[in-house]
């Protein structure tokens, strides 16, 4: 690894840390479907960025925004015109930002286990898999996920990043996750 | 009349008002048949059902395909924006709607010049985008679960998603959450909580508790939320107090539940079919 490659890896990573984010800054878009292209895009290709709730003076409805390191601002715009999702605003943070929920609850039901992220709930049938139910939830595209995922298995079912739109289907990814993380480890 | 506006998880489906029924467990409007599954189609159906067994109107419907990415939603906001004034419902649902802030409050600014508004319901994403909006204390009542009951407890949260995980916690401590809700404004007149126990809670506290039938699996069943809010709907309109009509919405509610013998993996549709008897029992 050549010195600038070095540096720019260590660019990349750039994450905020706990004391300040002044190097940082963050992306809108259109919908919360582009968000969750955009940091499947931005993952991929090694950037250190994260799914975050917008300041209030930007808060429209059902929004997320995508926090990026701010000196990288060109390479990543670059990035995703390149995949067709560019944003509608690249603006440094100005404030404190809303985290994402990151607790789970599981309960477990015997023949079944249910896991909650957030509002949303994904309850699974141990023995094969399947899911069974989902429940929680208020976004439009609940019941639409719910109708592509319940009685396929946790390996055959769509995510719900891949066919969500909302922040209850971004929930629900986080239950999908852990859900396969404990039932298919 | 009961009125109830919606989105269903199918793209293709236009904006259809009309009077809602049931027939071989699907709902018809403007001749269209609709399956009934966890989300707004549940909610009807529990309407429908609550409706038919106290011989009340059917409900009328604003329905509308959405999978999530608002462009149903839009046009059923702009309907309602366009038509409301002139309508004439005793008692207004609001559900599964993406929740937009600009067209809830443009719908708001037309309730509020209303001479005589509805009792107002909220639920699902049109509570989100109520409390969101900061105009929660306009609704008559809102039903969150224990989930929703802490965002709308987080005056700092603009969606469940991001409700801070010291109120998480709190969850146990259903007063609490009621009490911190209305500190803040975050709450309609009435709250009905659904829970391990489920409760009708307004500024004062909570009101009155129904805790059995216990079944536990209805936490995991989608679309028990949706029901308990339908129920309370066409009770609200059939001129019960809001006392009596969360009472009674509880018990049947579980007590539909009970009779279906859900397991985790029980869908909705089967839990509707009861309400009719368990109505019957809860008022016999």
């Amino acid at each position: 690894m050549s010195f600038l490659d070095f540096f720019r890896d260590k660019l990349k990573q750039g994450a905020p840390g706990d004391n300040g984010n002044a190097d940082r800054g963050i992306m809108v878009f259109e919908n919360t479907g582009e968000v969750i292209q955009a940091e499947d895009v931005l993952k991929r290709e090694g950037w250190e960025v994260r799914v975050m709730g917008p300041p209030p003076e930007i808060q429209s409805g059902c929004d997320l925004v995508i926090e990026f390191p701010l000196i990288e601002k060109l390479n990543i715009l670059r990035t995703l015109e390149g995949e067709g999702i560019p944003p509608l605003q690249m603006v440094p943070v100005t404030g404190p930002l809303l985290q994402p929920v990151d607790i789970f609850q599981v309960k477990d039901f015997g023949e079944y286990l249910m896991v909650r992220a957030a509002n949303m709930k994904l309850t699974v049938e141990k023995a094969t898999g399947t899911i069974v139910n989902i429940s929680g939830g208020g976004c439009p595209d609940v019941p639409y996920l719910a109708s592509a995922m319940v009685g396929k298995s946790l390996r055959d079912a769509p995510s719900p990043r891949e066919i969500g739109h909302t922040l209850c289907g971004y929930s629900l990814q986080l239950a999908y996750e852990e859900a396969r993380r404990r039932c298919l480890a | 009349m009961l009125g109830i506006a919606g989105t269903i998880p199918m793209e293709d489906v236009p904006l259809l008002t009309g009077r809602l029924t049931m027939s071989d467990g699907d709902i018809l409007i403007e001749g269209r048949r609709i399956p009934v599954s966890r989300g707004t189609s549940a909610l009807i159906g529990a309407a429908v059902k609550t409706s038919e067994a106290l011989g009340t109107p059917e409900p009328f419907g604003y329905i509308v395909g959405d999978i999530g990415r608002g462009v149903g939603s839009r046009h059923l906001y702009k309907h309602l924006v366009d038509t409301f004034a002139e309508s004439a419902f005793h008692t207004f649902t609001f559900h599964y709607l993406q929740p937009i802030v600009h067209w809830h409050n443009r719908l708001q600014q037309v309730i509020q010049e209303m001479d005589k508004r509805p009792v107002l319901v909220a639920d699902a994403g049109f509570m989100y985008v109520a409390k969101m909006s900061g105009h929660a204390p306009m609704y008559d009542l809102f039903t969150p679960d224990i989930g929703e009951l802490a965002f709308l407890a987080d005056e700092m949260a603009p969606h469940p998603f991001y409700t801070r995980g010291f109120i998480l916690h709190e969850e146990n401590r259903v007063a609490d959450l009621i009490a911190r809700a209305y500190e803040h404004n975050n709450a309609a007149r009435f709250l009905l909580v659904k829970g391990e126990k489920d409760c009708l809670a307004d500024r004062e506290g909570i009101l009155c508790e129904v805790d059995g039938p216990v079944e536990e699996a209805m936490e995991a069943i989608g679309g028990t939320g949706d029901t308990l809010t339908g129920i309370v709907s066409a009770l609200i309109c059939s001129g019960m107090d809001m006392k009596e009509a969360a009472a009674v919405a509880m018990r049947t509610n579980r007590l539909a539940g009970y009779y279906s013998r859900p397991t985790p993996a029980t869908q909705i549709i089967d839990i509707i079919r009861h309400i009719p008897r368990a109505l019957e029992d809860t008022l016999g």
